[in-house]
């Protein structure tokens, strides 16, 4: 009986179906959470040196930044930022004369998510740097190192794996937090699986769907850090 | 039992989940201490940051605040309940969830694990939507539901919410537990069980208390976090004190005055939760090597 209630041709890829509106939604999430976290990476990385080498007043700085965005829920940071931030560069651009400018909903969404990765990764990155033995980094600047050298070849790649778990899950819990643009009115899977949803009324057909894809990126991505965490790893001893 | 014996004894490692490693990371778990506070560049920054909270008094619109200071501390009131609640029901169904996953038979330990995955590895909005919205078209559909008791909850829109925020929490938790089971020192069970315990005492005096113990710092972040995910059951129009400045947006056009209110209000309500924990676990005998 519930097997004559579903009606599959809806999740066709062709236009009556919505299978390829779906996977347009998916392909959104992807970019904004690969964008959001090569952001944040770069963010988290400079935010940790800060914290760890930075002058007091930077670590002030870093620790608000990383204390606000860890006690405030994202879904208020991303409404912060998402409309305060166009509203902010809009007021910005007029004042220089050049006019309101239209910010692509893809770039805001990634800078949203990007400054909220940034204070996870801040904090990840920082504890990974802080299991390294400070012997290695101390030997690296005995030999004349210029600090920038030290960090490209010492402590990045030493401190690689002490960071991949917790790297490996920001980039999970990244994918999970794009769902949250829905709510900004950013085309990405679940608002756009809300929208199919909502025209042909067959909401437990399409969430299930979305939740299937979700499900797929995140065992996918599961494989591949797999991988990468056995390849970071491969001068350890095995445990 | 010789010295050889011991040391090839395979010592249990606790397999952290990776949400353990990344939560301090996530959730804010710690305030900072207040210790250094003057400084002379902390004085500076206090002074700049005195003068960016009076240009925002001064210069920004608060005229609509008094108009909506009640619904703001009925909307508090509403997170809060959302927040307790859930947390006690979901930990409450986390420890089943562990268990089985440490001990029970494959045809429970199974669905048990593909419900955490299942849980951890979809957004929360899009668990939250596929209740509201799917099974909430689907019930209606049956007249057994609808004349039944529950009805005239099941139409209203905080059930669904708890129920999604409560599944999620056992899932995270329920991952937590199963490390805390597997972790606690097999000797200890092997001691119960030499006393003569019974399986079902040998849980209730050594097994759960000793894996509670083990997973309680994680609880700390782990109700950070489901704070910071209750806003999302405004999506679904339960009235919490987000949906009540996404109204005063609405009526009052205003961008940044309402928003700021709001993460001001959710820092105050993280860095109470944080003290509050802080004051039980002190209260906590732990032993630290």
């Amino acid at each position: 009986m519930a097997a004559d209630m579903i009606n599959w041709s809806l999740l066709a890829l062709e236009p009556p179906g919505w299978g390829g509106v779906l996977l347009a939604g998916l392909m959104n999430s992807i970019k904004i959470a690969l964008g959001g976290y090569s952001l944040g990476l770069v963010l988290g990385t400079g935010g940790a040196f800060g914290k760890l080498y930075g002058g007091p007043v930077m670590r002030d700085l870093m620790e608000i930044y990383t204390t606000v965005v860890r006690a405030v829920p994202e879904l208020v940071l991303i409404l912060l930022l998402y409309y305060a931030g166009t509203d902010l560069l809009n007021r910005v651009s007029a004042a220089l004369g050049y006019g309101s400018v239209d910010i692509s909903g893809l770039a805001a969404g990634i800078f949203v998510i990007g400054v909220v990765q940034g204070a996870y990764s801040t904090e990840v990155l920082r504890g990974a740097i802080l299991a390294v033995p400070a012997g290695q980094m101390e030997a690296a600047r005995a030999f004349g190192m210029s600090p920038l050298m030290v960090m490209r070849r010492v402590t990045l790649p030493a401190m690689l794996p002490h960071a991949l778990p917790g790297l490996s899950n920001l980039w999970l819990i990244c994918t999970k937090d794009t769902a949250l643009l829905a709510v900004v009115g950013f085309s990405e899977l679940t608002l756009v699986t809300r929208q199919a949803a909502g025209t042909t009324k067959a909401y437990m057909l399409f969430f299930c769907a979305a939740g299937v894809l979700y499900l797929l990126l995140t065992l996918v991505s599961g494989l591949i850090i797999r991988v990468i965490e056995a390849r970071a790893r491969r001068g350890w001893a095995a445990r | 039992m010789t010295s050889e014996q011991r040391t090839a004894a395979p010592a249990t490692r606790v397999e952290l989940p990776p949400e353990e490693s990344t939560l301090d990371a996530t959730a804010l778990t710690s305030l900072p201490s207040g210790r250094a506070l003057l400084e002379p560049h902390r004085i500076a920054l206090m002074a700049v940051g005195a003068g960016i909270v009076f240009c925002a008094a001064w210069f920004l619109r608060w005229d609509w605040l008094p108009n909506y200071a009640g619904a703001i501390v009925s909307g508090v009131g509403v997170t809060l309940l959302m927040l307790a609640s859930t947390s006690v029901l979901g930990f409450f169904l986390a420890v089943p969830l562990g268990l089985v996953q440490v001990t029970g038979p494959w045809w429970l330990s199974l669905p048990a694990q593909g419900f955490c995955t299942i849980i951890r590895g979809t957004p929360l909005l899009l668990q939250l939507w596929l209740l509201y919205y799917g099974l909430g078209s689907l019930f209606p559909q049956f007249p057994e539901i609808r004349q039944s008791f529950l009805w005239p909850y099941l139409r209203e829109a905080w059930p669904y919410g708890v129920a999604a925020l409560t599944l999620s929490f056992a899932a995270y938790e329920g991952e937590v537990m199963r490390g805390a089971f597997t972790g606690v020192p097999r000797g200890e069970l092997e001691a119960a069980r030499a006393y003569g315990m019974s399986r079902w005492k040998l849980f209730w005096r050594i097994w759960l208390p000793r894996a509670v113990h083990r997973a309680l710092p994680t609880l700390n972040g782990e109700t950070v976090l489901q704070l910071k995910a209750t806003p999302l059951v405004a999506t679904i129009t339960v009235i919490d004190v987000y949906a009540v400045i996404s109204k005063v947006r609405q009526v009052t056009f205003l961008t940044y005055e309402p928003l700021l209110l709001l993460a001001l209000i959710y820092l105050i309500l993280t860095a109470l939760l944080v003290a509050a924990f802080r004051y039980f676990e002190k209260r906590i005998p732990t032993r630290s090597a």
